[in-house]
């Protein structure tokens, strides 16, 4: 008998193995000509192991004080074999995870896939996306560089716009009233503790809940299996689609190893608390819409602080989205073409903004 | 619905299932199998040479200034850095200098000198040496590397022996 087999009946005998994985075996995959978006959660996810992974072996070496951290990654990058190559791939991936993210959360808004009863399944994503950009905010100050510095600065002191907990917050995240060591110290413990500990939650969360309620098929397609049952196609997740999506992963491993092997990520200069802002400080391009926007609203609207209406209208903004598969409902047609609507209009805002702000001065 | 199943049968149709075709599985397997296996080795190797610090760049030379004269009272000895390493200059009762490694030969302690004892001293697990280093009671399997040294104008200058 082979080793995988008598492992396999080892584990059989005594958890029932066979039983346990019977869900998985059993799951399928909607097959049509839109199942191509189906693979972005998965890489997504990939990308996030990728992260785990790294991080923990920058870990090994990085040193959370304003005094040495600057240097220890400069050590990483220049002194510890490939610590250049592992680095780099740790801020390429993040940026990928991020717009990966982005695009399955489009997709999932296209594909309608929000839809009853996978409202929660939505819901985890969206903070999930929120929590990628926490880890995106905190890790790039970990280098204490001058970008990463004023970077940190201008976010949390947007953060510091909200009503009545503004102050409350700003402090919370700088570990007090300006940004020091001690918010070096804050982030590192957010970047490699507290956002890796929910994220892994609420990631098994989102998980179960793809598995629990299966994949989505979009209103299209469904109306189309309804008119032509025959028509309908599925693939067994395991191993038809499952080798696939690992397909996937090695294309996505190979387009993040070329990046950050070709385009090595920079560590500019360390961080001086005490030396003018240099010209051109941006954030990463994430928030470089919320930004751009932040620098276009005019400091007083009537009566209202330019930057208090900014934070507002992204507040709500971002609330109305989480919510958004609560409006979508069959007894109100209006719903869905507005999810549409709302979707086509954030996304071309996104990207303009972005594009502006790339460009702008 | 119609679901597709993992198929071993050949679907090019054209009933090449002979052993040419077994041929042509078996080459691709190897090609698959191959390709995979070298890409993880190409991950694990950058991932086991992270994994090993780079060496020290600082090793100290060959020679240290270990303290100043008048520094130490007779019958004390004092800790001082030699490279990354620790080292125990001692003024004997007999008023003469003497420099050995502090790092026990047992299980690396710092050790001290003991002026009660007039002996090196280790505290972990009491280990005692004599003052030219040589491990005479409790665990310390070896004696501790004994160094030169020399009064220069103010300074005390301390020396690794060079091998004969």
């Amino acid at each position: 008998m082979s080793p995988f087999v008598l492992v396999k009946n080892w584990l059989d005998e005594r958890f029932g193995w066979a039983e346990l994985t019977k869900p998985l075996r059993k799951k399928t995959v909607p097959m049509h000509r839109l199942s191509y978006w189906y693979f972005l959660g998965g890489i997504t996810l990939f990308l996030f192991m990728i992260q785990v992974c790294t991080g923990i072996l920058l870990l090994l070496y990085y040193r959370a004080s304003a005094n040495e951290a600057f240097e220890s990654v400069q050590y990483i990058t220049t002194q510890v074999q490939f610590g250049w190559l592992v680095r780099s791939i740790h801020s390429w991936s993040a940026n990928l995870m991020i717009l990966t993210a982005f695009a399955h959360m489009f997709s999932v808004l296209f594909l309608k896939a929000y839809r009853k009863p996978r409202e929660l399944t939505w819901i985890t994503g969206a903070v999930l996306l929120l929590l990628a950009m926490g880890f995106g905010f905190s890790g790039y100050l970990l280098p204490w560089n001058t970008l990463a510095f004023f970077a940190t600065k201008v976010g949390t002191e947007v953060a510091g716009q909200v009503p009545v907990i503004g102050k409350w917050i700003v402090i919370f995240l700088r570990g007090g009233e300006e940004v020091t060591g001690a918010t070096l110290t804050r982030f590192f413990g957010f970047h490699v503790a507290v956002l890796p500990g929910i994220t892994t939650l609420l990631l098994a969360i989102h998980v179960l809940l793809v598995q629990k309620f299966g994949i989505s098929v979009p209103p299209s397609v469904e109306e189309q299996w309804k008119r032509d049952p025959s028509a309908a196609r599925e693939m067994k997740f395991f191993p038809n689609f499952a080798l696939r999506e690992m397909f996937a992963w090695y294309i996505a491993l190979g387009v993040l190893g070329a990046l950050a092997a070709l385009a090595p990520w920079g560590l500019g200069t360390k961080a001086d608390p005490f030396a003018a802002a240099p010209a051109g400080i941006k954030p990463e391009w994430y928030f470089l819409f919320m930004f751009q926007t932040l620098k276009l609203i005019p400091a007083k609207i009537w009566f209202i602080d330019g930057e208090l209406l900014g934070v507002l209208g992204f507040g709500l903004a971002g609330a109305i989205w989480v919510l958004l598969p609560f409006l979508d409902r069959k007894t109100w047609n209006l719903g869905r073409a507005f999810i549409t609507g709302f979707g086509v209009f954030a996304l071309a805002y996104i990207a303009t903004m972005t594009m502006y702000g790339y460009v702008a001065k | 619905m119609q679901v597709f199943e993992a198929t071993t049968a050949p679907r090019d149709g054209g009933g090449h299932g002979g052993p040419a075709s077994a041929g042509r599985r078996r080459f691709v397997q190897v090609l698959l199998g191959g390709g995979l296996l070298a890409s993880a080795a190409s991950f694990i190797y950058p991932v086991l040479r992270f994994l090993v610090p780079p060496a020290a760049t600082d090793l100290g030379g060959d020679t240290v200034v270990a303290g100043r004269v008048g520094e130490l009272k007779p019958n004390t000895g004092k800790i001082f850095r030699f490279g990354s390493r620790p080292g125990l200059l001692i003024l004997g009762a007999d008023g003469e200098y003497r420099a050995m490694s502090a790092t026990c030969t047992h299980l690396s302690c710092t050790v001290q000198y003991r002026g009660d004892l007039k002996q090196v001293w280790c505290a972990c697990h009491n280990g005692i040496y004599d003052l030219a280093g040589r491990n005479i009671a409790g665990p310390p399997p070896r004696p501790l590397e004994l160094f030169d040294v020399h009064v220069q104008g103010e300074e005390i200058v301390v020396r690794r022996k060079r091998e004969a």
